[in-house]
């Protein structure tokens, strides 16, 4: 599966062999949302705050750079951080309590603690979640998710949306090349009429797709299960390896505990 | 690219680990009660139809649609979707969709799943779906009541849930900023977002409904009344 087709979610993914590809994707599921929880359990007014995150930060990117990342794509991941870059910055000037001066501007003391931990939260968790989309193909997150014990019908369902999204999406593009080449625009008047019936019809088609996939199933055999292969076990030193993220923030944290 | 900016999702450490952790056992509920459910509604089609409309859905927040005024909007999709493939379907294809955002691109953090869920799959389907069947109780049973019902829901459950995340915000949230101010400017924005909504929603339904009605879950009294055919059932022949 290439980007060339446009595909919204195998783009995400970049080939390797680092180790961090090479790790089994439950251990990276379990590692990130470790690692996140770890992140968001920081306290928030507690003095060493910035210390812990640039330790956390320092943790993630060498995650990073081990999984040869490239800085631009991490940069770029942040830009779904937007809204909440905006609502960080109007916390200073909304939140209530003592007052500190800032380049002549009166802010709230606790506002700016609080935005900049929010900021630095958030960025933290999207940066190892965009490790692990980039060193991790959609359908093995897929398998990691099963192991973990997601319910199996919920993981038929997001397989099939995995396997299909791209598909999906393609006849979107399509359509909308069909219309720009019609001489489309979008800001005259009933151009929503146009847009609605051409989402409706990328139900219909997509529904109808359902059908005939759920046919073609049953042709070979679908009783309401998947079929998988055996779970090869993960060895505990796999799990160390894929751990050492959380595990070095939780050291960081314990750290900031203990001696702020 | 999924660069969205409306369809805001929580990010890690907004809300404290109560209220997170409150969210997902609320949401984990939800889910399990909707995976029965949905086998009522779909029968043992559910995977991949579910499947299919989740990716429909992802793929259609993605397109910008113009709402009046010379501003485009996105669909957020909840009352639409419990619309076409009923509530309970509707709440796993969000979630499913969410999940997809948080895990593969980092939109919504994983400790925030939860709420997430709770707000966009569980308050925004349950309010947009309810009052759909309400208004469609109440009006004379055509087309046009299914579309004004659609509209009314998916107009409401903006507001709502963005109300729903406030109250939220109220229990855990780790800023310490005036409610009722929060409350009118997530209240303010969110009335123009489901203007918008109601207006997407309707145009696309209408749509479905002209073409294959038989589809629509939430026109399915349409069928019982005899205006509509029923989809002919797909016979072995010899």
């Amino acid at each position: 599966m290439g980007a060339g087709h446009g595909g919204a979610l195998s783009a995400r993914y970049v080939a390797g062999t680092s180790p961090v590809h090479r790790l089994a994707p439950q251990v990276k599921l379990v590692a990130v949302l470790a690692y996140a929880l770890v992140v968001v359990a920081t306290p928030v007014h507690a003095g060493w705050a910035p210390w812990a995150y640039a330790g956390y930060l320092l943790a993630v990117l060498t995650v990073a750079a081990v999984a040869r990342v490239r800085p631009a794509r991490l940069l770029r991941s942040l830009v779904v951080e937007i809204p909440f870059v905006v609502f960080a910055l109007l916390l200073p000037f909304v939140t209530r309590g003592p007052r500190v001066e800032v380049l002549g501007l009166s802010l709230s003391e606790s506002g700016l603690q609080t935005g900049g931990a929010l900021l630095a939260k958030a960025t933290l968790s999207v940066l190892a979640a965009t490790v692990l989309a980039t060193t991790t193909e959609p359908r093995a997150l897929l398998r990691g998710l099963e192991r973990l014990r997601l319910p199996a019908a919920l993981v038929q369902i997001l397989g099939f949306m995995i396997r299909y999204v791209d598909v999906v999406s393609g006849e979107l593009h399509r359509m909308r090349v069909a219309r720009e080449s019609r001489a489309f625009d979008g800001r005259r008047r009933g151009a929503l009429r146009v847009l609605g019936a051409a989402a409706g019809a990328l139900f219909i088609r997509s529904y109808e797709r359902g059908e005939r996939v759920h046919l073609a199933m049953l042709s070979r055999g679908y009783s309401g299960r998947l079929p998988g292969g055996p779970a090869a076990a993960v060895p505990p030193r796999e799990w160390a390896a894929g751990l050492a993220l959380p595990l070095v923030a939780g050291v960081v944290l314990a750290t900031g505990m203990l001696l702020g | 690219m999924c660069n969205k900016v409306e369809g805001v999702h929580v990010p890690d450490g907004f809300l404290d680990a109560p209220t997170s952790v409150a969210t997902g056992v609320l949401a984990a509920g939800t889910v399990a009660l909707a995976l029965r459910k949905a086998r009522e509604e779909l029968d043992e089609r559910t995977a991949p139809l579910a499947g299919l409309t989740a990716a429909f859905v992802f793929a259609v927040q993605m397109m910008n649609f113009p709402v009046g005024a010379g501003t485009s909007g996105h669909l957020i999709g909840g009352a639409l979707t419990a619309v076409l493939v009923g509530p309970w379907t509707a709440v796993l294809c969000m979630t499913v969709v969410l999940l997809v955002q948080a895990v593969l691109f980092a939109d919504g953090g994983l400790t925030a799943l939860g709420t997430n869920v709770t707000l966009m799959a569980l308050v925004a389907v349950g309010v947009g779906y309810g009052l759909f069947r309400l208004v469609v109780a109440v009006l004379p049973r055509t087309r046009t009541g299914v579309l004004v019902g659609a509209g009314v829901g998916a107009f409401a459950s903006v507001p709502l849930s963005a109300l729903a995340f406030v109250a939220l915000f109220a229990a855990g949230g780790v800023a310490d900023i005036s409610l009722g101010a929060v409350a009118a400017t997530m209240g303010g924005i969110h009335v123009l977002i489901g203007l918008g909504e109601a207006a997407i929603t309707v145009a696309v339904l209408g749509a479905v409904l002209a073409a294959r009605p038989d589809l629509v879950h939430g026109a399915a009294h349409l069928r019982d009344a005899g205006t509509l055919l029923r989809r002919p059932e797909v016979v072995a022949s010899r």
